[in-house]
């Protein structure tokens, strides 16, 4: 079955980037394909490079750039929902002349029609909200 | 873009403010109308609250999402289902609602979340 995850929820606020990281995990074991990730409202904190949790602690961002790589997920961070945030890549930085950026290099900034092309696409969407 | 359709149902149960979930789900129902899907608004919960007219944002420093609300039909977003237990619940007469709705009992969700092919909650 293909799978697709939207997340909504900040990852250090909200049990949502954690929750569907384990899920995600578990639909691959079991054989599933996950068609995208989609990071939107908050949930767009899981795509921030800067991230640095405790050493006890989960680094959220860090394990889904490590799953990304390991099963070539595409993670999808929703642009306007980020850039409002302060979640920006190297493109944006520029366009809006700030100083620094900060999206983790295994995720990728694109509009909502990611988010309806998945849904059309995969045969479930799990919503993962705060 | 495929040219396959899939069904989406967007379920808001946010109050209009407080949070972004009616605006993020407002855009997202915008975006799935672009690409031209079937698609049906269910309004629960608090969400109902958005559906209420004459929003007065600006007191808040907002943007009025209820005008947002108004122009659905304009982009043929004209599905528009209401929890009839909600609107009890928060004393609403399902005539002080502007908009063309269809109110759903507890069972009428239920057989509404079941004819579609995906589910968005906000």
């Amino acid at each position: 079955m293909i799978f697709s995850i939207v997340i909504t929820g900040a990852p250090y606020s909200s049990q949502a980037s954690a929750s569907a990281l384990q899920f995600s995990k578990s639909v691959l074991k079991l054989g599933h394909r996950i068609h995208r990730v989609f990071f939107y409202a908050d949930g767009v904190h899981s795509g921030s490079a800067l991230a640095a949790p405790p050493q006890d602690e989960r680094n959220i961002p860090a394990e889904w750039a490590e799953l990304a790589r390991e099963h070539e997920l595409d993670l999808v961070v929703c642009i306007a929902a980020a850039v409002r945030r302060g979640v920006l890549d190297e493109n944006e930085a520029r366009r809006y002349e700030k100083n620094g950026h900060n999206l983790s290099p295994d995720f990728n900034l694109s509009g909502l029609g990611q988010l309806v092309e998945a849904g059309i696409l995969s045969d479930r969407v799990v919503t993962f909200g705060a | 873009m495929s040219d396959s359709k899939k069904s989406f149902l967007i379920i808001n149960r946010k109050a209009p403010y407080g949070s972004s979930a009616a605006r993020d789900a407002l855009d997202v129902a915008l975006t799935i109308s672009v690409f031209e899907q079937p698609l049906s608004l269910l309004f629960s919960d608090d969400g109902v609250l958005q559906l209420l007219p004459e929003h007065n944002a600006a007191a808040i420093g907002q943007k009025n999402l209820s005008a947002n609300l108004a122009m659905l039909e304009m982009y043929d977003i004209d599905q528009l289902y209401v929890c009839s237990r909600a609107l009890e619940q928060r004393g609403i007469r399902p005539s002080d609602i502007k908009l063309n709705i269809t109110l759903l009992d507890q069972n009428g969700i239920a057989a509404l979340i079941k004819q579609q092919d995906q589910v968005l909650s906000f």
